[in-house]
């Protein structure tokens, strides 16, 4: 039983989680504070992962960084970077794919801390960065949990857009997703059946930690 | 000396409003302002603190502009530093009573006598979820005085004390509030509770 497509799937869902924490940190920070149009249309297309259909999401990525034409050959070219076909690949898509369930729950817990939290630092001299690095994150920890559990979650169950960008390279591209779907396309369902279980018992206990941080975290005296 | 003449636009139910101040404070004054709900006491309060711009007004503070509409010059909250009481505490859940002054100030002796003030020496490590209504409200008066304003700003502040504590508390500010020369602008609703406190008052009313 070849154990790699596991291994590379939790090696897809960290990376993809750290990448989505780095980005979505400072740019749900600055869509939460107030509203305009250019970051609605921002917000529009964080989303849209959420509706796409990943293989349409996973069409576009594979003409856009073909090394054949435009951004994809630019890279190659002057990066020696190739993203078809590759684990940078999958983690480029997997970012895009994955970037609403990052960006939801913390968008959404800075969005409800009171305004007044914020301007009650910045009377005390406290610069904006300082600001959110002593006092709002901190108040927003169980969101950031979920937030990244929910993406680790949602990159292990990636399938389509994985599957266009990726195909399905044995120790390179083929993560467990993938796996399942190969191994029933060959018959051989024992097979299906181990990726499926830990699949399900990992992503399981995801979510059972998630309600158990949740619920232990003490409420804010302004609920 | 603090010289303010603002005009902000409210917005309100019965078509346009207009909130417009034009008084001087001087130094080591004590004025309550009161008027009625939505006239924009506190609206008022945050323009002050830099919170909120106003469409035209000047504010200066000694000799120093910190806001004048028609040259654009708006100081930002953290130049101004005033003292901020907010009328909900806006306290923050994730530092303890000690956390809340040593993140405005590092002077130890400073934040050791405002806790004796404020009767909260017994309670440094507590988290504001574990402390009573009257006790956030005073940690938010302790945790303004904490960076040694030069203005105070209280929005019903003194709301969820009970009259003893209010009254202790009171006298112990008085001293404080005239060794730091402060001028301190306090909102409330019940003008009659500070009585004895204030040396002025200003009434807020809107023009329409």
């Amino acid at each position: 039983m070849d154990l790699t497509p596991i291994w590379l799937t939790l090696k897809l869902a960290c990376i993809t989680t750290l990448i989505l924490l780095a980005i979505c940190l400072p740019l749900a920070w600055w869509l939460s504070k107030g509203r305009s149009f250019f970051k609605i249309i921002i917000e529009a297309i964080i989303t849209m992962p959420l509706v796409l259909p990943p293989s349409v999401l996973g069409f576009y990525l594979l003409l856009a960084f073909s090394p054949q034409h435009g951004v994809g050959k630019w890279l190659h070219d002057t990066f020696d970077l190739q993203f078809v076909f590759s684990f940078q690949g999958l983690v480029l898509a997997s970012v895009i794919y994955s970037m609403p369930f990052m960006m939801g729950p913390i968008k959404s817990a800075l969005q409800q801390l009171p305004a007044s939290l914020s301007q009650a630092s910045y009377t005390l001299g406290k610069s904006e960065r300082e600001t959110f690095l002593r006092v709002l994150l901190p108040n927003i920890k169980p969101s950031l949990f979920t937030a990244m559990v929910l993406t680790f979650a949602h990159t292990l169950g990636e399938f389509g857009v994985v599957l266009m960008i990726g195909g399905n390279i044995p120790n390179v591209t083929r993560v467990a997703s993938i796996a399942v779907y190969d191994s029933v396309e060959n018959m051989d369902y024992s097979a299906a059946n181990t990726y499926s279980l830990i699949l399900f018992c990992i992503t399981f206990v995801l979510v059972i930690g998630v309600f158990i941080f949740n619920k232990t975290q003490a409420k804010s005296p302004l609920e | 000396m603090i010289t303010i003449n603002i005009e902000k636009k409210l917005k309100a139910y019965s078509g346009q409003q207009w909130l417009k101040v034009n008084r001087e404070f001087t130094d080591g004054s004590i004025t309550k302002i009161y008027g009625p709900s939505g006239a924009g006491k506190t609206t008022f309060l945050k323009i002050i603190a830099g919170l909120i711009t106003p469409e035209k007004g000047i504010i200066k503070v000694d000799d120093i502009t910190w806001l004048d509409t028609s040259t654009k010059i708006s100081l930002s909250p953290q130049k101004r530093m005033v003292g901020f009481v907010f009328q909900n505490y806006a306290l923050f859940p994730n530092m303890t009573v000690r956390e809340h002054l040593e993140y405005a100030t590092k002077a130890v002796g400073w934040i050791d006598r405002l806790l004796a003030i404020g009767k909260l020496e017994t309670l440094t490590t507590h988290k504001p979820e574990h402390l009573s209504g009257g006790q956030q409200q005073r940690l938010a008066i302790l945790r303004a005085l904490a960076i040694k304003p030069k203005l105070l700003l209280m929005d019903e502040p003194f709301s969820a004390l009970d009259h003893e504590m209010k009254r202790v508390l009171i006298d112990d500010l008085k001293v404080l509030f005239a060794e730091l020369g402060l001028i301190v602008l306090i909102v409330t609703h019940n003008p009659q509770e500070l009585d004895g406190l204030c040396s002025g008052e200003l009434e807020i009313d809107t023009k329409n």
